[in-house]
């Protein structure tokens, strides 16, 4: 194998696994490390940065960070779990102090650039609050009358409550945007019309999707499309439901139907999905939580009829299904045989998926569209066919969630900012990347390098019998902050690289005896495949990078397994030349602003030759 | 040396051996030795040599005297018998736990220090009684703790690390071991754990006076030009005679070798040493040979490593004391106190 590159800003940035699945590639182990210090306005600062509303992720990311974090794949026993990054990230909304004074002012001078945003969700105020400071003079527009889109009218109050969305969505609005609730955009022409230098659609994916079976007129009364009743409930026009509930989809969406079914007066709320447990698509824990509250969940149920009688529902019929693969491993439900199944019930939630539309954008108004019926966009640009109109959020690609929307929103941003300043969209700014040594003295480093043994907190709840009789109150109370610094203390700090010198190493092997983890080894080169099957522990994980070191006097090279590395610094610690540091690793990526244009980047560019 | 202790977290695929243990089992507390320092690779590769040998920790006492070298019984097998001895004494000690109990594994550690100057007549009586045990001196030819003289075993004209050249003759421990009738006499490299850790290993599975002597490079104070025991001097002039194979039980040869390259020696307890052979000429069951050849290579300013000279059946302490078969603690009363009788007995066959 070739050396590695560790100059590559991506090398080290996959190594810290949650940083790199983090769509809005959220620092984690820094703002963690600054929880764990109890400076939970800088951690909320850190994380307001990367992905704008800490408070309302903080209780419903759906944490891609999680699954990716190395420390489920380090743990012993039976045991092997993440760190609770998502809740931690809580813990800083939750504990920091006033943080007023640390936001960026509203512009002080316009720089005369119009940008009108359709919808007030998350991709549409993260695109607002990265122009807002840089001057551009930014309209938000939305149905509702407060901002928020999904977040405020999809996600009940028992997860999270208005205020929080208030205070984040406040954040963005007091940087001089513009925000004109109520006033819901039905024609993309007019819009065009006013003169915007841009338009950034983060209209969602608004509608939900119906159930066409026997009875599905007849009982219309009592079926319900999860989404709009969700909406309904979050604004009070709806609060009571039957007693017996059915509610049909198996993604988090449903979930949070049934759980809200439990507060407004639904005692038999069932889910029931036409597949497998465990190809369901809500996340584990938010399944976990509904059967937390009593709620069965049945599977390989395919819905069939509505059962009325006299225009009144009164149960359901389902087909019991079984999975059956082909040798591709692709699965279809078959039925199984079985007699169909009936459920009596009172109401019926329809959570089955979520569509694209976009009633109001005129079919010959210069956005192409798709034969799903999304708009055509660059995928890194975020640029449709119309070149002053940019597409974020699940309005770009379809329903995701709400971090994705971060993401794009920031990368919207950039693309907005440079159109406007008459530069190529395409090409793209490099992030922000620093490498700087943690070593402090001989055995003292900038981090804390001990591994704590403990297993994941789990995060106190509000005892059920008070959480379900009322929708407003929030069932997770939320790690105090004792319980936080030692969920901290799980986090193995994966930014604080292992940084190797070949020219100081002497092969003494200190490096190899120490390692806990057996990840070092001194050994002849070879070819990938080759060497991951001889290194002192075999590197199995081909999706973990291995960093191979020069040619050393003896010939041979050292490689280390990124897999299971604790981070724990003790290679270096017992290193005598220095050969190997712990160096902290910083990315951020780059934002809307001056350092995205071409004046600033044509000026990185001979730097990075230098280097 | 670090103020953290070693994670317990290991590798997803950490393997166990016949007794249940990880290698991990069969480490101690973290060295406090320098960074860098040989003898930890020393202690690493004896944690693997008692993992493959699914060694019973209790079943293992380990001896020192002082120095660096014999602060590292604490950093390895730490659920085994230890004791540190004075200075030099080490030997002695060992020799009287081994009458006592002659049931456990004896591995004595020592430095150049402690074996070659102030308990150089130990390490010679040790050796001529043949004391079952393996004798691993961890040798980097300066005394570290007091920062930096030269030992007993440093080469006439190295260098020290201010510049000081040593004029005297050096004390060749493997030469006294094989004079002294050691019945099993290597030289290893302790950046070299592929050879070192068989090595061990065969030392162990030894029933005789085992002597290790295991170059140690000291990085504080003897890793530098000039200096013969550095990292940088050993493998440049590392003569290996040979790389063993070392197996519990007898196993097919299933790699091909050139013809004469490679000796089997089979030790009394049925193990099994596989010797490929990097000199072909050079003849391990022949002590004046390799007392010859150790020589010759030596005055090169070669550094002469591998199993040296074995006997695949030795005799030792216990046979020439004829002593009882058990430990002493395994012996009840009517053994220990035979009657009126048998003093009779002797008493008759002393007039």
């Amino acid at each position: 194998m070739k050396p590695t590159d560790i100059g590559q800003p991506d090398y080290f940035h996959k190594v810290v696994d949650c940083q790199w699945a983090c769509p809005a590639h959220t620092p984690v182990p820094e703002y963690i490390r600054l929880i764990a210090a109890g400076r939970y306005s800088d951690a909320y600062m850190i994380n307001w940065q990367s992905n704008v509303f800490p408070g309302v992720l903080g209780r419903t990311c759906d944490r891609p960070c999680e699954p990716a974090c190395r420390r489920s794949r380090v743990e012993d026993g039976e045991s092997k779990e993440p760190v609770a990054i998502c809740r931690l990230k809580r813990v800083a909304a939750d504990y920091k102090d006033d943080v007023t004074a640390r936001m960026p002012k509203p512009a002080a001078k316009k720089n005369g650039k119009r940008i009108a945003c359709v919808g007030a969700g998350p991709a549409s105020l993260t695109v607002a609050r990265d122009l807002a400071p840089l001057g551009y003079d930014v309209t938000v527009f939305d149905g509702e009358k407060k901002a928020g889109g999904f977040i405020r009218s999809q996600i009940p109050k028992f997860r999270l409550p208005e205020e929080v969305i208030d205070e984040e969505c406040g954040y963005i609005l007091d940087l001089g945007v513009e925000f004109r609730g109520g006033q819901r955009i039905d024609s993309l022409k007019d819009l065009l019309g006013q003169g915007y230098d841009a338009i950034f659609v983060g209209s969602g994916a608004p509608r939900g999707r119906d159930l066409d079976i026997p009875g599905r007129k007849e009982a219309a009364k009592n079926i319900h499309i999860g989404i709009d009743w969700l909406s309904s409930v979050s604004f009070g026009h709806i609060d009571k439901i039957g007693r017996r509930v059915i509610v049909l989809g198996g993604g988090n969406t449903a979930m949070d139907c049934c759980r809200s079914s439990r507060r407004l007066g639904g005692e038999d709320v069932k889910v029931i999905v036409r597949s497998g447990f465990e190809e369901m698509k809500a996340s584990p824990w938010e399944k976990e939580d509904a059967m937390h509250e009593g709620i069965p969940i049945l599977n390989f149920l395919v819905p069939k009829e509505f059962k009325h009688v006299d225009g009144k529902l009164v149960g359901m019929v389902f087909e019991k299904v079984k999975a059956v693969y082909d040798e591709r491993g692709r699965r279809s439900l078959v039925p199984s045989g079985e007699p169909d199944q009936h459920f009596e019930c009172d109401d019926v939630l329809v959570a089955v998926g979520q569509e694209n539309a976009f009633p109001w954008i005129e079919r010959d108004a210069g956005i192409e569209f798709d034969k799903w019926g999304l708009p055509v966009l660059n995928e890194t640009t975020f640029q449709s066919t119309l070149p002053n109109v940019f597409f974020g959020g699940d309005a770009a690609f379809g329903p995701k969630n709400i971090i994705w929307a971060v993401a794009h929103g920031h990368e919207a941003a950039v693309s907005i900012d440079r159109f406007c300043n008459g530069e190529d969209v395409a090409k793209r700014p490099p992030p922000l990347v620093n490498l700087m040594s943690q070593k402090m003295g001989i055995h003292e480093w900038s981090y804390d390098n001990a591994i704590s043994n403990d297993v994941r907190y789990k995060v106190p709840l509000k005892d059920v019998s008070i959480a379900l009789k009322n929708i407003k109150v929030e069932v997770e109370l939320g790690f105090d902050p004792q319980l936080a610094f030692k969920e901290a203390q799980r986090c193995l700090n994966c930014d604080v690289q292992t940084v190797f010198t070949a020219g100081q190493c002497i092969e003494c092997d200190a490096c190899v005896d120490i390692c806990p983890m057996d990840c070092i080894t001194f050994t002849d080169n070879g070819d990938e495949a080759e060497l991951r099957g001889r290194l002192n522990a075999p590197a199995t994980n081909r999706t973990q990078d291995l960093y191979v070191s020069a040619e050393l006097k003896t010939k041979r090279v050292m490689v280390k397994d990124e897999d299971v590395c604790l981070h724990c610094g003790l290679c270096a610690e017992r290193c005598p030349t220095g050969a190997w540091d712990m160096q902290k690793f910083f990315l951020n990526t780059a934002k809307a602003g001056p350092g995205c244009r071409d004046r600033h980047l044509n000026n990185l560019a001979p730097l990075r030759q230098a280097a | 040396m670090t103020y953290l202790a070693k994670p317990k977290l290991h590798h997803p695929t950490l393997a166990k051996n016949k007794r249940g243990f990880t290698r991990r089992d069969y480490e101690g507390p973290v060295s406090t030795l320098c960074a860098g320092c040989g003898h930890d690779s020393i202690s690493a590769a004896i944690i693997q040599a008692a993992f493959n040998l699914d060694i019973e920790p209790h079943r293992v006492a380990k001896l020192s005297g002082i120095g660096c070298s014999s602060k590292t019984p604490t950093y390895f097998l730490g659920q085994s018998h230890g004791f540190n001895t004075v200075h030099g004494r080490m030997p002695s000690v060992l020799t009287g736990a081994n009458l006592a109990n002659r049931d456990l594994i004896y591995m004595g550690v020592s430095g150049d220090g402690d074996s070659a100057s102030i308990g150089l007549g130990q390490f010679a009586h040790a050796m001529r009684r043949g004391v079952n045990m393996v004798y691993i001196v961890m040798n980097n030819g300066v005394y570290g703790l007091t920062k930096g003289q030269f030992s007993a075993t440093a080469d006439k004209g190295s260098k020290a690390k201010k510049g000081a050249i040593n004029n005297d003759s050096p004390v060749d421990m493997v030469g006294l071991a094989l004079q002294l009738g050691a019945t099993f006499v290597a030289r290893s490299f302790s950046g070299d754990k592929a050879q070192l850790v068989p090595l061990i290993e065969a030392a162990i599975a030894h029933q005789g006076a085992a002597f290790i002597d295991v170059v140690s490079p000291c990085v504080a104070f003897n890793n530098h030009p000039g200096s013969t025991k550095s990292y940088d001097y050993v493998r440049e002039h590392n003569e290996a005679v040979n790389r063993i194979d070392f197996m519990p039980h007898r196993e097919e040869i299933t790699t091909e070798y050139e013809p004469g390259t490679v000796q089997e020696v089979v030790q009394h307890d049925g193990s099994v040493l596989r010797l490929r052979k990097l000199h072909t000429d050079y003849d391990p069951n022949n002590r004046i040979a390799a007392m010859n050849f150790l020589q010759e290579h030596q005055a090169r300013g070669e550094v002469v490593t591998g199993l040296l000279y074995v006997d695949p059946d030795p005799e030792d302490l216990h046979i020439y004391a004829n002593t009882v078969p058990v430990p002493l603690n395994a012996l009840g009363e009517r053994e220990l106190c035979p009657r009126a009788a048998a003093l009779e007995k002797i008493n008759a066959s002393l007039r």
